[in-house]
This record gives C-alpha cells, sequence and structure tokens, in this order.
C-alpha cells in the first residue's frame, strides 16, 4: 500500500459514474476529490455533495481550474466526449482510464494485461462483454492456444442505457477486437442481446472458444477456475454457471456476473464489472506511481 | 368487425432462403440459393429475403456456421432476380452496419432490421445507413406476443422515426392467437403515418398462420411473408403458395403466378429439404409456450445430448423468458434440467 492515498477525479456523474463513485469510496489507494458532471441537478452530483466530494456541472474545464487537485481522471461520459476530453487531459500531464467505447489508448483487462500498460497515460476498458468474457479467452488460450472465440452477453435492457443502445456496434466490433488482441484468440466474435423481462435477468456471458481436440482438459479447467477466482477478487459476483463443457475443438463456458449494487441495481453485472475494473486498474497505476518516477510517463498518447 | 378489401396490392416477401435456413441447418448450398431464387423471382414474388437465419453475420457457434460465407449467397441470388428485388435481414447486436454496406454493394435493395419488440432503439444507427446506402427499410418487431398492442405500437413509432418504411409485427414463436394479431397490426396501423406500410410475419406452430395472415391484412398489413413449402424455423412459416392460392380466391392480387409458385415449392424446394418443418409435439410446444422458433432444433440436439425430454427445456426457456438470439441459454437450461433429473 502507497504511503498517501492517489488523488482521482470522476468526469461523468451519470450511473457508471456514480457507482463508480461508490466504490473509489472504499478505496485506500485511491482518494476521490472530484465528480464532473453537466446537469446541476443529477442525482450523481448531489449523492457526491452528501459523501462530501467536490462537485462541478460545468465539466471538464472548471475540472481542470482544479488541476492540482487530481492525478488520475476517470471518464466516465461517452466516446464523443471522451475525444475532446482526451486531448485536454493528455496536455495537462494527467492520466485517465477511459471507461467509454473511444478507445483513444490501448485495450486493458485487469489480470490479463495491465502490467503493460502501466506507463501509458490513456488506457480504455472496452465494453462491459470484454471486461467479462477476455479474462475467460486469456485463461484458455494460455493453456490451449484459441483458434476462435465466440461470446454472447446478455444484459437486461434496464441496465442497456442510450449510450450502448445507440451506438451498439461498437460493442460487437470493440469486444471481438478485445478477444484478439488481449484475449489471444486467432479470431474473435462477440454477440450483445438485451433481455427486457421483468424482474430483470443477471447479465450473462457465453463463451466458446475452439481449441484443438488433443487439448488437455483438465488444464483449461484449473486455469479457468483459477481465473475466475482471480476476477472474483474485484468483481464478488463473478461466477461460473457450471463447469466448462467441452464438445469435440469446443470448450464452452457460462458466466453469471451479479453487481455488487453498489449504486446499480445488483442485475447490473455488466455496468459493476466496468467499474470494479476501473478501480483496479486506478489502483495498479497509483501502486506503479508510487514506486517510479512520474517522469516515466509520457511516452504514449 | 368486417374485414375490409386493401385497396393496393399485397406484397409478399419470401423468406425460404433467411428464414429456411434455420430448417436447413445453415447448409444451403450457393447452387440452392441461385435455383431458388431464380425460380421465385419467375414467379412474380416481388421480394425474395437471403441472409442466414440469424441475418447478416449470424454464422456462429451460437447459431451455427454457414456452408458458404454470405458474400457467396447475396452475389448468386443478385445475379438471378430480375424482376423482384433482394432484402436482407440483419439483428443488431449480431450484425453490423459494415455488413449491411456489404451486402448493399453486393445487389440488396431492401434491409430488413429486427429487434426485439421492447428494444427498437438499437436499430437507429442500422436504419439511418440503410435509408443513406438508398435501400428500403423494413422493420421487425421480433416475439411481438411479449408486449401489449400499445407498447408495441409505440416501438413502431420508434422506426418511423428512424425513417423505416414498413413495420412488421412479427409472431416469431408462432403463439399469437387471431384476435392478438388483429390487435396488434391494428395497433401498428392506427399510429404509424400513413404512408408508412405494416407487415406481418407468421410462424405455423399452432396452424394459424394462413388464418392470421389473412386477419393482418384485412387490418390493413400491406406486406406478408412466406416460406416456399413453409421452410422456416419452428414448423415452418406461412407456407407462401398456400397464401397465394388463398388471397388469389379471395380475390387479392399479388401478382405472384400460383401454378408457377406451386412448382418451386414441390420440384426447387422439397427436393433439397434436409428436415421438414411440421406441427409435431415440440413444434407446438413452442407455439403453445410462446418461445423463440428458431429454438426447435437446438432444442432437439440438447435434448439428446442430456437425455431429457425437447419440450422441458422449451417450456423453461419459456418460463424465463428468453428472447430471440438466446440460443445460448438452452445449454444452460439443459445442464440445469440435466442435473435436476439425476
Amino acid at each position: 500500500m502507497p504511503n498517501k492515498a492517489m488523488k482521482v477525479a470522476i468526469i461523468g456523474s451519470g450511473n457508471i459514474g456514480t457507482d463508480l463513485m461508490h466504490k473509489l469510496h472504499r478505496s485506500n489507494i485511491l482518494k476521490l476529490t472530484w465528480m464532473v458532471g453537466i446537469v446541476a441537478e443529477s442525482e450523481g452530483l448531489r449523492l457526491a455533495r452528501k459523501l462530501g466530494y467536490n462537485t462541478t456541472h460545468r465539466g471538464l474545464d472548471e475540472l481542470m481550474e482544479h488541476s492540482d487537485e487530481f492525478d488520475i481522471a476517470f471518464d466516465a461520459t461517452t466516446a464523443s466526449a471522451h475525444h475532446r476530453h482526451a486531448d485536454i487531459l493528455a496536455s495537462s500531464g494527467k492520466l485517465v482510464i477511459d471507461l467509454t467505447p473511444a478507445a483513444v489508448g490501448p485495450y486493458i483487462v485487469p489480470l490479463v494485461n495491465v502490467s503493460e500498460h502501466l506507463n501509458k497515460t490513456n488506457v480504455n476498458l472496452i465494453t462491459c462483454g470484454g471486461q467479462a468474457t477476455i479474462p475467460i479467452v486469456a485463461a484458455i488460450n494460455r493453456v490451449a492456444p484459441v483458434k476462435y472465440a465466440e461470446i454472447v452477453s446478455t444484459v437486461a435492457s434496464l441496465s442497456a442505457g442510450p449510450g450502448t443502445r445507440q451506438n451498439i456496434d461498437e460493442f460487437t466490433e470493440t469486444t471481438s477486437r478485445g478477444l484478439v488482441e488481449l484475449g489471444g484468440a486467432r479470431k474473435g466474435k462477440a454477440i450483445i442481446i438485451l433481455n427486457p423481462a421483468d424482474p430483470p435477468i443477471i447479465m450473462r456471458n457465453t463463451i466458446y472458444a475452439q481449441v484443438g481436440t488433443d487439448t488437455d482438459q483438465q488444464a483449461i479447467l484449473s486455469s479457468v477456475e483459477e481465473m475466475v477466482d482471480a476476477v472474483q477478487k474485484y468483481v464478488p459476483g463473478y461466477r461460473l454457471k457450471t463447469s466448462p463443457l467441452f464438445d469435440e475443438d469446443r470448450v464452452t463456458v457460462l458466466l453469471e456476473i451479479r453487481g455488487a449494487g453498489d449504486y446499480l441495481p445488483d442485475y447490473a453485472g455488466n455496468l459493476d464489472i466496468m467499474t470494479a475494473a476501473a478501480v483496479r486498474v486506478g489502483e495498479e497505476m497509483a501502486n506503479h506511481l508510487q514506486e517510479s518516477p512520474r517522469s516515466t510517463q509520457n511516452d504514449s498518447q | 368487425m368486417t374485414p375490409s378489401k386493401p385497396t393496393s396490392m399485397i406484397q409478399i416477401t419470401d423468406t425460404t432462403l433467411r428464414d429456411g435456413d434455420h430448417a436447413m441447418s445453415h447448409q444451403f448450398r450457393v447452387e440452392d440459393i441461385r435455383q431458388i431464387a431464380a425460380g421465385l423471382d419467375r414467379t412474380g414474388v416481388p421480394v425474395i429475403e437471403v441472409s442466414h437465419g440469424d441475418g447478416l453475420a449470424g454464422s456462429s457457434i451460437q447459431y451455427g456456421f454457414s456452408r458458404e460465407p454470405e458474400e457467396k449467397y447475396l452475389q448468386a441470388a443478385a445475379e438471378v432476380i430480375e424482376k423482384g428485388q433482394l432484402a436482407i435481414l440483419l439483428i443488431p447486436g449480431i450484425g453490423t452496419r459494415q455488413q449491411l454496406k456489404q451486402a448493399a454493394k453486393l445487389g440488396a435493395q431492401i434491409a430488413r432490421i429486427a429487434t426485439h419488440c421492447t428494444e427498437a432503439d438499437i436499430s437507429e444507427q442500422h436504419i439511418k445507413m440503410a435509408k443513406d446506402l438508398g435501400l428500403s427499410v423494413h422493420t421487425f418487431l421480433m416475439m411481438a406476443h411479449m408486449v401489449q398492442p400499445e407498447q408495441l405500437a409505440e416501438q413502431a413509432c420508434l422506426m418511423e422515426n428512424y425513417g423505416a418504411d414498413c413495420v412488421y409485427v412479427v409472431d416469431s414463436a408462432g403463439t399469437l392467437l387471431p384476435e392478438e394479431a388483429r390487435q396488434r397490426v391494428k395497433s401498428l396501423r392506427s399510429a404509424l403515418s400513413q404512408n408508412i406500410e405494416v407487415g406481418f410475419h407468421a410462424h405455423n406452430n399452432l396452424g394459424l398462420s394462413v388464418p392470421n395472415t389473412l386477419i393482418a391484412i384485412a387490418e390493413g398489413a400491406i406486406r406478408v411473408d412466406g416460406c416456399t413449402c413453409g421452410l422456416g424455423a419452428g414448423a415452418g412459416n406461412t407456407p407462401t403458395e398456400v397464401l397465394v392460392a388463398v388471397l388469389d380466391k379471395m380475390g387479392i392480387e399479388t401478382g405472384v403466378n400460383l401454378f408457377q409458385l406451386m412448382d418451386v415449392a414441390e420440384e426447387t424446394v422439397l427436393p433439397i429439404m434436409r428436415h421438414i418443418p411440421r406441427i409435431d409435439r415440440s413444434s407446438l410446444t413452442i407455439g403453445y409456450a410462446g418461445v423463440y422458433s428458431t429454438f426447435l432444433l437446438h432444442a432437439q440436439r440438447a435434448a439428446k445430448k442430456f437425455n431429457i425430454d425437447t419440450r422441458d427445456i422449451l417450456i423453461e426457456l419459456g418460463r424465463r423468458k428468453a428472447v430471440g438470439g438466446q440460443e445460448d441459454m438452452i445449454i444452460d437450461v439443459a445442464v440445469d434440467l440435466a442435473e435436476k433429473s439425476t
């Protein structure tokens, strides 16, 4: 644990930003200072004031007037807003953890590739489906090369906001890329389904991985179970629905993610895993910063 | 109420080469596509749909891999269709605008864009792009039985706002009773602007595909779907040749040559069918429980593998309110049921 908590700000006071605020509230490594929104009467800003954080509804511009009060910014706005934010934050040397699909910086998944990107100034958390399924693909791939990975994420309609709905192609395209770039699959495909059932369904994910027919099933089982245990450390509601299934050259993994219910209801495991991953990445960055001088932080966009 | 005779010609879309793809387990040969599309086109069917059963980019482990790449299927159809129009299906969440663009380049003229009946707002990007590409857009509200007619009409209006030229009531589960079908079509017809068409797509799981289609027409649907020999998911779709015969007897114009269509059904489609969709206990259960017709063959395979009754899987899927596309939930349910039965 570092000597001194690293100061952080959240940009975006919507559902994701507010859930993230509750998680940061518990962190010993990260100290939230500012919560930034654009709607004065938003619930997120109201809750932030109640918890004693500085708030503004005048967006990033106002936050930048207090730029000495944070080192890391979490962006929970939209892809188009993030493109603008990224430039402003980069020019004042801030580290940015991007929860939008903008993908200005490299993709990052805790437990898969965080250590490779600790010296980047902007990292992107891909998608909820990516955070949920890439660890499993990587776990299979480290013991049996994955020729093709296909994932299906099913989320409650209520947990998919307008941003996701208007940009649903970004989910499939970004997640597919993540399965290859981070998961290690030679090819990837992602499908998303919204289910409006009432009461809302818990987020479910199915991962199909094509491996060889001569693979060591026991090794795959152990590797997947190990990964699930590790993810549970930061997403307690992450669990296998059943033991991985083997069929010819294919492994099928059925996952369910129940959210922690910090701000968002527990069915919204898709949002929980994003905010939990953001905190986890932020903590690792903070630890890395404490250990090494700040001047090493400039080698990427 | 007295059904009024439609004022304009009823426009038939034959979806043998898309909905039938489910019943074919995605094993159409390129030559099958060419022969059937050419045959249908000669009969005067105005719209011929060609895609993976789950739409563009549907070829997957989840839904089944297509025998050939979709470009080849679309090319083959585009080459032979002369009088009619080539349509494709796109389900946002599965296919993307990238495939839509490619399909337009390959000659598709109509984009059929489908969402679950409550999720119309995920189709905005795709509808707009299809319009920008110069395509006509017919949208699908799938599993239309799962919401009330008023809610369905609200979703239809969203699609109209995005640019749809026609909105379909889609009875994906083949479960709508005649009165339920009537209310839904009526609700859309009165909510949408007059220049926006209403369509109806049926499955025959309860034996109601033709009667419900007639009711839809009486309530103002202009576009109706069928599959030659009923080759489609579940117990199959409205058999196009039967529908054309009935409409002809009723004096309703379709512009399709009935006897030529019978020949296509009998001589071109029937010989290549791998599975004859019919109302058996499994497909009847689909209609009875109101689950996605496409689940049929997937559920039968899972039942065999886990040694359980297909109907138990289907009933449980209905109870869990699975929506279209959730084929992975079939495995999930089968595992649960198999555990319970041991």
